[in-house]
């Protein structure tokens, strides 16, 4: 075969024999690079999430106002931690990953600490979606009604309560599809880690390419491999999705009526009626 | 019962400003155990504005609200341990579109009276019961017409066992024929001596109800009284305009 193949170099009929060759030849090389190429945008997008939720929460705690219950030093300690924030998310979102990753390398080795390639390209890939997703964690965050915070505040809940049980269960039901858009973005984009020589599925492609200067072929079998990952994703996160939002229908309890749309609007139990109880320090409260 | 009834809840001087706009003008009034009261008025006298300052989701500018004879903080463990014995009814329903019908009742319970899974179900099924909610426990808000998501809002509200439950419009959002399902509940709670703040454009509910109405106009108490002297006999010619033009549609 591979006589056949040098026989006739350039021949557009041998595009595929070469794409089979070339594949049967690296396959390992190919497949060692789509793991790793997963599982650096996977993790990271998870580290990212955990990074985007932690800044789109602090980035919505309420401004605390004069006169409130509080003092100078919380106002300050407010202001300052917002800067950092906001300062940490336009630096990010504001420079090219490829730039961050060389930056972020070959600065830590001019600062003296031997990090892995793999190990960098970890830590900008998070940093870099925990830019992103701080912003839609508080657009999500910001989009749930405020009368569902009013409502949970009427009923005596903290903050904290509310967004724990209340609003961030809703914020991330509404921004998965954007958790899989970062998600597949990162799966292409850690292909610039190949300049801080990252063994992901590029740098491996342009290895296995370089040995019969097959550069076509081989990013044609690299670009089915990205495809194949991020429209696996893409499904799966779909049927998440799904699977969130639960049945379209509910089943009735054991009564099979309303009652109160019957006319006569008789309540369901005038059996357990309440009643209240006069205390001896004159407090009020509903007992059975 | 105690002949002498208490005074659970006093407004003292209340004002409200946003920005430049004075909303509220020294607002002062008290709720006695057992009382219906209902607050009527035009549109823009601040009648939600008062609501929402009694359990301080709006901060009075001035004035202070009296809970059992004792000043209510705005902030911390204060306002919340006090909200948790003041219901609120909302208009626009507000349940928590990401529970059931039965989680909704009983977030506030678990969450801030932090009674236990069995008791808070109890107390959640007891109220939807009692607004005849019970078979819909499995179902979420979005699957219910108005008039069922506004009886899940009172029963999440009365799970709370609250001592005064305040309502803001609660029948202005819902379609008419949903309208009388929601006041009969209402009507069945103040039979039961439920100590009720109602801001209401339901003219006929706050006559048949009401122990006691109060008219605002332009962010003061313009007059206030038995529902037979407000809607029959009315002093205040603001107040007479008002039911007038109400009565003519
Ligand atoms: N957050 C706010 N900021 C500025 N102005 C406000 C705010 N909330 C209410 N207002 C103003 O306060 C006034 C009273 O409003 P409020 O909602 O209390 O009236 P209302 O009597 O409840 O009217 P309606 O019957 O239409 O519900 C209005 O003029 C309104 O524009
Ligand atoms: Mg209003």
């Amino acid at each position: 075969m591979i006589a056949l193949l040098l026989s006739s170099p350039g021949s557009k009929a041998n595009f595929f024999v070469w794409v089979v060759y070339i594949f049967q030849q690296y396959w390992p090389l190919f497949l060692e690079g789509c793991k790793t190429t997963f599982f650096l945008a996977l993790t990271g997008t998870i580290l990212g999430c955990v990074i985007g939720l932690m800044i789109g929460v602090l980035r919505t705690i309420p401004k605390p106002k004069k006169g409130n219950g509080s003092n100078f030093f919380t106002r300050a300690a407010y202001k300052i931690l917002q800067f950092i924030l906001l300062t940490y998310i336009e630096i990010f979102r504001g420079t090219p990953m490829i730039v961050q990753a060389m930056v972020v390398y070959y600065g830590m080795s001019y600062v003296g600490v031997d990090l892995p390639a793999m190990m960098a390209g970890f830590l900008v890939v998070s940093i870099n979606t925990g830019a992103y997703m701080a912003e839609t964690v508080r657009g999500g965050i910001e989009s749930i009604s405020i009368g569902q915070t009013e409502a949970a505040k009427a009923l005596g809940m903290t903050h904290w309560q509310t967004m724990v049980s209340v609003v961030l269960p809703q914020t991330f039901r509404n921004i998965l599809p954007q958790i899989g858009n970062n998600l597949i973005i990162n799966i292409k984009d850690t292909s610039v880690l190949n300049v801080i020589a990252v063994t992901e599925l590029f740098f491996n492609t342009k290895s296995a390419a370089g040995i019969y200067y097959r550069y076509f072929e081989s990013f044609f079998i690299a670009s089915i491999l990205y495809f194949i990952m991020t429209f696996t994703c893409a499904q799966i996160l779909r049927w998440i999705e799904r699977k969130i939002d639960g049945s379209g229908f509910y089943k009735l309890v054991d009564a099979p009526v309303d009652p109160m749309t019957d006319p006569s609007g008789t309540l369901a139990t005038k059996s357990s009626p309440i009643t209240r109880k006069v205390s001896l320090r004159g407090m009020h409260a509903w007992t059975k | 019962m105690d002949e002498v009834k208490d005074v659970i809840l006093r407004a003292e001087h209340i004002s409200k400003t946003f920005g430049t706009n004075k909303v509220l003008h020294d607002i002062d009034f008290e709720t006695k155990t057992g009382e219906v009261i209902c607050i009527i008025g035009a549109s823009g006298s601040g009648k939600s504005t008062l609501l929402r300052c009694i359990n301080y989701l709006e901060t009075p500018t001035s004035g202070s609200i009296m809970f059992h004879g004792e000043a209510v903080s705005s902030h911390g463990r204060g306002v919340t341990r006090y909200r948790s014995q003041v219901g609120m009814v909302f208009q626009s329903f507000n349940l928590f579109a990401n529970k059931t019908v039965l989680q909704n009742c009983m977030t506030g319970t678990r969450k801030v009276l932090k009674k236990s899974k069995e008791e808070a179900e109890e107390l959640a099924m007891r109220y939807l019961t009692k607004v005849g909610m019970a078979p819909y426990i499995k179902a979420k808000p979005s699957q219910l017409s108005g008039g069922q998501q506004q009886r899940v809002a009172i029963a999440r509200a009365l799970a709370m066992e609250p001592e005064i439950l305040l309502f803001d419009e609660p029948t202005s959002a819902l379609d008419p024929q949903m309208v009388g399902e929601v006041l009969q509940v209402m009507r069945d709670l103040a039979k039961e001596g439920l100590t009720m703040i109602i801001v209401t454009h339901e003219m006929a509910f706050a006559r048949d109800v009401a122990s006691r109405v109060i008219f605002m106009d332009k962010g003061v108490i313009e007059e206030e009284g038995p529902p037979k002297q407000i809607f029959e006999n009315p002093k205040s010619p603001r107040t007479k305009e008002f039911l007038s033009r109400f009565i003519q549609g």
